[in-house]
């Protein structure tokens, strides 16, 4: 996944990452031409509208927050050889993690202690419990490549097809309350993640409506936990050797199959986490496909930030700054869908991932003459 | 089950099995030749898409079907672009496919109709309709054979066009010198170049195949099953394809027999929301779910196993 490369660092992790986005915009803007709209005028709106408003900055972030756990989720399988499509899957599965602990140990927990120790606690446990249960949920395909040879792939796929049948089903039948319409659980209470304007408030400020909250704080310590994993622990090194060799890293002591299992607990961990905020910081109940695809963008966000933390967690922000450009660009100009922003994210998949090799020869001819 | 049902469920089966089986010979074609396709999803979501603007706009179902092939064969040659010449990641070239698929046939779809894009219901001269053969009615009615003969029958061309491309498949897959060279690449690229036959080649005609079927997938959807499309329409039937792919263990008959059972899961699944056996329910997930656990039981090798071809997946560069 990771190409290996005789160009300057910077070229790598700089230039054709930029390179490549500027071509998905190109393209974008055909399309923007095609529909008979001005181009410039709605990169303008999408990149230039939500960096003058606080609101705008503040729902970057939010986006930024769920796209980071994704990011990470699919980087820290790259890592080790495996292409893990499954985060969509996981992250959604995960929501049962995220909610069962607020609906029903919250109660308890708030029944015997105050409510200032009884709410961090339940969100601990909340926490804990999306991670598991994402991360079971990429377990599950991590041990059929690593004991039984099925591909990742095609596993993780199907995993998401299966998390979304599964999750209609208990939602429906086993998380809505007798009688309500709408298909959804009830209001998790006792596991309420304030979102900025509701902390603001709590301080008699007045913020601006965001669904922004303070787990962006929690995925750029994820982002640091993962750096820190892959680059100075024994895991991480082993998790890199498995990557880039399998059969070296069998004579270096390592038992792959562990490494895939684990790195596939730890991948799909980390895109539950995005159940964690979505459920009980958005939504604040178990809602139906609350994942909007988010776990897809992941994949472009993983490619964008050359799997690097630091990239990834730039490459959150440029996607976030996308998402709530569409928004925006949908509301200014009524014929541009915020789909568009589906079309750049499959764009920067397609020449971040399937083309990356198309620049290469152009620019190692270029600078093999400069040095 | 109620049995009253068993003629519609079985008619409508093979309706839902029609776009299946174009997909999955599609994903046979192409990753025979050792090319991995995720991206039949994306190409029958665009196929969808301009066979539903085309024929509303030329009030020809033939028009539409042409033009979604062409488009989808456009499509599928930009992953073969990837994968053959540039030898990028197959997959990953799939996934941005799906997704380019699903925003640009909204975008323009919403532009071009602002119907949150949907398209315009196609009138009854824009569709592909059943055939109208001579004396079909009074057979239709006939006592005991006409509910059967209209299981079969009363189907649009598209339908029969699919079925016939099964045999048509499995027979240059197995028979002609292009098959068996196609099969060859999937398996030992190496063998095929050294016998002075272009690699790049075989797997870009095994490309626009794919493209072409994908075209007729997608045209069926929205011109013959429906009557407009509507965003995201694929609803992951090209997954489910590539499932009964991996099911039948690329090969052709085995493909239609694994796409007619999820057809039939598909087909169960619409019309009895939640069917009972033996006194329990069985929740519609269920059969939503079924085809996948399935094929992961396959793939685990807990019942027989699922081999793809040796070569698939992996680009082919002369100097390795």
């Amino acid at each position: 996944m990771s190409a290996r490369s005789d160009l300057p660092r910077w070229v790598d992790i700089g230039l054709i990452p930029a390179l490549n986005l500027i071509i998905a915009f190109v393209m974008a803007g055909l399309v923007v031409l095609v529909i008979g709209e001005n181009p410039f005028r709605a990169l303008s709106i999408l990149l230039g509208e939500p960096l003058f408003s606080l609101q705008g900055w503040c729902n970057i972030l939010y986006y930024a927050t769920n796209f980071i756990f994704t990011g990470l989720c699919v980087a820290v399988a790259f890592h080790a050889g495996l292409f893990n499509i499954g985060g969509e899957g996981q992250a959604y599965i995960a929501g049962l993690g995220a909610a069962t602990p607020g609906l029903f140990i919250g109660a308890a927990l708030a029944a015997v202690l105050p409510n200032a120790l009884s709410q961090p606690i339940t969100l601990l446990i909340c926490l804990v419990c999306s991670f598991l249960v994402g991360g079971l949920w990429g377990l599950f395909p991590g041990y059929l490549q690593a004991k039984r040879g099925s591909h990742i792939v095609i596993t993780t796929i199907m995993l998401n097809f299966i998390a979304a049948s599964l999750m209609q089903y208990m939602i429906n039948r086993v998380y809505r309350p007798l009688g309500m319409q709408a298909v959804e659980s009830r209001a998790v209470n006792d596991a309420y993640i304030w979102n900025l304007r509701e902390i603001g408030r709590a301080f008699g400020a007045k913020l601006p409506s965001t669904p922004l909250t303070p787990v962006i704080f929690i995925a750029l310590l994820a982002a640091f936990a993962v750096w820190y994993l892959l680059w100075r622990s024994k895991l991480g090194y082993e998790i890199r050797a498995v990557g880039a060799n399998q059969d070296a890293a069998v004579y270096a002591g390592i038992n792959p199959a562990r490494i895939i299992m684990i790195t596939m607990m730890i991948s799909g961990g980390l895109a539950g986490l995005l159940a964690f905020h979505e459920v009980l910081g958005t939504q604040h109940r178990l809602v139906l496909e609350y994942v909007q695809g988010a776990g897809f963008v992941g994949i472009a966000v993983a490619l964008m930030g050359r799997s690097h933390p630091v990239g990834i967690v730039l490459a959150a922000l440029l996607f976030g700054l996308l998402s709530e450009g569409g928004t925006q660009l949908s509301f200014e100009i009524q014929t541009i869908s915020k789909d568009l922003v589906v079309v750049i994210q499959g764009l920067v998949v397609l020449f971040m991932g399937a083309l990356e090799q198309a620049f290469h020869p152009w620019l190692e001819r270029y600078f093999r003459r400069e040095g | 089950m109620d049995f009253v049902l068993l003629p519609e469920i079985l008619s409508s089966t093979l309706r839902m099995s029609v776009p299946l089986i174009l997909a999955c010979l599609a994903g046979l074609w192409s990753e025979r030749s050792g090319i991995v396709d995720i991206g039949l999803e994306g190409k029958m979501l665009v196929g969808a898409f301009v066979a539903a603007c085309s024929a509303s706009y030329f009030h020809s179902p033939w028009m539409g079907l042409f033009l979604a092939i062409v488009v989808c064969v456009l499509f599928a040659l930009v992953h073969g672009y990837a994968s053959i010449n540039q030898r990028g990641n197959q997959v990953v070239s799939g996934v941005a496919i799906n997704m380019l698929a699903a925003g640009l046939t909204v975008v323009i779809g919403n532009s071009w109709y602002k119907q949150g894009g949907r398209t315009p219901q196609l009138d009854q001269g824009s569709r592909f309709l059943p055939i109208d053969f001579p004396g079909h009615d009074a057979l239709f009615e006939m006592n005991g054979i006409g509910p059967i003969a209209k299981i079969f029958l009363d189907h649009s061309i598209l339908v029969y066009i699919a079925l016939a491309l099964v045999p048509l498949s499995a027979w240059a897959l197995a028979r002609t010198r292009f098959g068996l060279r196609l099969r060859a690449v999937g398996e030992n690229p190496q063998a095929v170049d050294t016998a002075g036959i272009s690699v790049a080649r075989l797997r870009y005609q095994a490309v626009i195949i794919a493209g072409v079927l994908c075209g007729i997938a997608g045209a069926y959807l929205s011109t013959a099953l429906q009557t407009s499309f509507v965003r995201d329409m694929s609803a992951g039937r090209g997954f489910l394809a590539l499932t009964a792919l991996i099911f039948a263990n690329w090969r052709a008959w085995p493909a239609l027999w694994a796409c007619l059972l999820f057809g039939f899961l598909q087909a169960v699944a619409n019309f009895m929301q939640g069917a009972h056996l033996f006194g329990v329910e069985i929740p519609v997930q269920v059969f939503n779910a079924l085809p996948y656990i399935m094929t992961i039981v396959l793939l685990a090798g807990f019942i027989g196993k699922s081999v793809p071809p040796k070569a698939s997946g992996t680009p082919y560069s002369k100097d390795r």
